[in-house]
């Protein structure tokens, strides 16, 4: 009996949260936004997820088997959550021969060629998506009509703002249930909140990194409408439109906490994401494009390894 | 509620034998007694082949100050002196005696009378405590009656008893602390005598709420002695949390001592061998064992004479399970794996656990996928993650000043790990080797004599 005992150092014990099922649980909390953004823009919005993530997984797959060697990946997940995650960020009326070449360039370029999960210094699914959009940048911002918002005739609610509308074009409970033109994950706050709450509940990710970066946006918001001499009502109006409106929510939420391309501590990822919102806020503001969240998480992305060289946690007994 | 303030992990507590009240297991038929069971120096033997000894009677000596004495387990006839091997197999020098009645030295009292009355002066009874061969007994087996002599120009300010017993599946400490609180309390007052203060804190983790009430009223009797609960948190057991938990005040990194915050840390069995000791002259030579597993018959609390063979304890609780895979000495986060069960229960066995099927094998390790929950993790803030890389890396200097040696070796950064990485492996492996280069340093800079 004795010589059948298994002997290895301490802890005998280990978590049941895998790679795997962390990975599966962001899928599950995108599960909501793919249901509104279903509803939204209709079954097209669910053939280009599924068409993103065959793609994605289909790339890993194929690279590793033949390119970098070693155990398979796919099953852990990852290589789905980035393309749900790529798929959210396209216009429901892409052509499909797009999602694929973004699909290529977010598992292939961005994710393997660095070694993998764990080792890409850039969110896939953001290098991806910021390809295509400096490629493809008419059929990336093609978005649908939504009818009875005549409005914005096809505009996003950000670029609409953009040429000079005001934050109230929208009524605030469109903002959150989705009802408006945009990438298919960015259209629902409160959607994308209720994924933010599951991950929150699963201990997939904690809560500073998304609440930061929203809390700097409204706040550098709030400081320009009020510079700008607004007022009640616009004065809360402005910076609540901006958190709302956009990439903000699945920016935060699921993009910015990506496990590898944010910081190692709690402090570290508190100046990342008031970095995020700042250089959002810039974008949208004075920038050429609407939107700025995905080039603010890349550029951010490119800190992460200078903060987690400086930023050090609070060591135990060091004053 | 109080905790400690950074890091710390809530495995599944599986307190399966918390209920059972401690039972007394049957001698054995002989005993194998280790010389090297504490911190510091092995024991010096004082029998050869063929001598009688008496059950308490002074069979090994201590070798120096860290070192501590050992007494015979058994009565009977002393077989052999030599080398026996360990839980993990090595070999280290053993006295083995064969058990002939119970038959007890001179002067021990063994009635279960309470005695609360204390004359000795501190120096008295730290050489008690020497003399008993008191170690601490939650399983750093440092000697006791070190920790009691406050080195020149420091100061004791605070006794910290520890009852947290935050490992899973063990219940020995709360076993004591339910059947023998009182004797507990008077061990905590000799104590402080010992130390010179007039303050101690008893921590319990809020998951033994008998203990807590049962204590908490036992301590109205006993100026300045106050039951603190704690949080349940893993390794709060550990002596710099639980100092930490109770007075807020963070030990500095080694080679800073507890005494340097003011406060002694006692584990509450220990605290109870001490009473024994002191009162009733008793040595250390028997404690309390939890025998457990999932897949364990009856797990148990055994009240065992050391020397006694792991497989005994086994047997009591029903055997080994056919699936078990790994016998680990003490608990789950920090025992260790053992390959011989006919080894025997020393001073620092809290605990033999049995793990089972999947439990016991240890998941294949994936890649790193920066989660910093290891960091998160981490109950003296570190980064597990980084000093594991480093270490494979040979970053020595690295390693140092990015405090490799504050690591206490918990294990909750393993533990935590979703990659399934043998994270402390290799922290353990820089941890010693730092260490070493840290002692050449101070070899090669002491002036020479």
């Amino acid at each position: 009996m004795a010589n059948k005992l298994i002997v290895a150092p301490a802890p005998h014990v280990q978590t049941s949260q895998s790679t795997a099922r962390i990975m599966r649980d962001v899928v599950v909390a995108l599960m909501p936004a793919l249901i509104v953004s279903t509803v939204v823009f209709g079954w097209s919005a669910l053939c280009v997820t599924a068409l993103s993530v065959a793609a994605c997984v289909v790339f890993e797959y194929l690279i590793q088997r033949f390119l970098v060697g070693g155990n398979p990946t796919v099953g852990n997940w990852s290589a789905a959550v980035t393309g749900v995650l790529l798929a959210f960020n396209l216009p429901a009326t892409i052509p499909w021969w797009i999602v694929v070449i973004g699909a290529f360039v977010a598992i292939a370029i961005a994710k393997m060629s660095f070694g993998g999960l764990g080792k890409n210094p850039f969110n896939p699914a953001l290098v991806g998506r910021v390809f295509l959009l400096i490629a493809y940048p008419v059929q990336m911002t093609d978005f649908p009509e939504i009818e009875g918002l005549d409005a914005l005739s096809g505009a996003t609610p950000l670029a609409a703002v953009k040429h000079g509308a005001a934050a109230d074009i929208l009524p605030m409970q469109e903002l959150l249930l989705g009802n408006m033109p945009g990438s298919l994950g960015e259209v629902a706050a409160l959607a994308l909140l209720a994924g933010f709450v599951y991950l929150l509940w699963r201990k997939v990710i904690t809560w500073h990194i998304p609440v930061t970066i929203l809390l700097t946006m409204a706040a550098f918001a709030f400081v320009v409408a009020l510079s700008k001499g607004a007022e009640n009502p616009a004065l809360w109006q402005y910076p609540l439109f901006h958190v709302l409106a956009g990439g903000a929510m699945l920016g935060a939420i699921f993009m910015a906490t990506d496990y590898s391309t944010s910081p190692m501590t709690v402090c570290g990822g508190v100046i990342f994401a008031v970095g995020i919102g700042a250089i959002t806020m810039c974008i949208r503001l004075w920038g050429a494009y609407p939107e700025g969240m995905s080039f603010a998480i890349l550029i951010m992305n490119s800190t992460v390894p200078l903060i987690n060289k400086y930023v050090k946690p609070k060591r135990f007994g060091v004053k | 509620m109080r905790t400690f303030p950074m890091g710390g992990v809530h495995p599944s507590e599986n307190k399966l034998s918390c209920a059972r009240a401690i039972e007394v297991l049957p001698l054995p038929e002989a005993v194998t007694i280790p010389l090297a069971q504490h911190i510091g120096a092995p024991a010096v033997a004082k029998v050869a082949k063929g001598d009688k000894v008496l059950t308490g009677q002074l069979i090994a000596e201590a070798a120096s100050f860290m070192s501590a004495n050992i007494h015979s387990h058994i009565s009977g006839t002393v077989t052999a002196v030599d080398l026996q091997p360990n839980g993990q197999g090595i070999r280290q020098m053993a006295i083995t005696i064969q058990r002939e009645g119970d038959e007890w030295a001179e002067g021990i009292d063994r009635t279960e009378t309470l005695v609360k009355e204390c004359t000795l002066t501190p120096e008295e009874i730290i050489a008690k405590i020497k003399e008993a061969g008191i170690v601490g007994m939650g399983g750093a087996t440092f000697p006791t009656h070190v920790k009691l002599s406050i080195p020149p120009g420091k100061k004791a300010e605070a006794l910290i008893i520890n009852g947290v017993e935050c490992e899973p599946y063990l219940t020995s400490d709360h076993r004591t602390m339910l059947e023998h609180g009182e004797e507990l309390l008077v061990g905590v007052s000799i104590l402080m005598k010992a130390i010179g203060v007039d303050r101690a804190f008893i921590g319990i983790e809020n998951n033994k709420p008998d203990a807590i009430a049962y204590l908490s009223k036992l301590v109205k009797e006993y100026h300045g002695v106050e039951v603190v609960p704690l949080k349940v948190r893993y390794p709060q057991g550990g002596e710099k949390q639980l100092i930490a938990a109770v007075t807020g005040r963070q030990v500095p990194p080694p080679p800073a001592l507890p005494i340097d915050v003011g406060a002694v840390v006692c584990n509450a069995s220990t605290t109870y061998a001490v009473y024994q000791a002191v009162q009733k002259n008793k040595p250390l030579i028997e404690r309390v064992v939890t025998v457990t597993g999932k897949k364990l018959r009856e797990p148990k609390n055994l009240l065992t004479r050391m020397g006694t063979p792991v497989e005994a304890l086994l047997e009591a609780a029903g055997g080994l399970p056919e699936d078990a895979g790994k016998v680990i000495n003490g608990g789950p986060m920090m025992g260790r794996a053992m390959i011989n069960l006919a080894s025997p229960v020393t001073k620092g066995c809290s605990g033999i656990t049995v793990m089972s099927g999947r439990d016991a094998v240890r998941r294949e390790a994936t890649q790193c996928i920066k989660c910093a929950k290891c960091v998160s993790a981490c109950p003296m803030g570190l980064e597990p993650y980084y000093l594991s890389k480093m270490t494979q890396k040979k970053e020595w200097e690295t390693l140092e000043t990015q405090m490799i040696t504050s690591c206490i070796e918990c294990g909750c950064c393993q533990s935590t790990c979703p990659a399934y990485l043998p994270l402390l492996d290799w922290i353990r492996l820089g941890k010693q080797t730092v260490m070493g280069i840290i002692r050449q340093r101070t070899a090669a800079a002491a002036p020479k004599k």
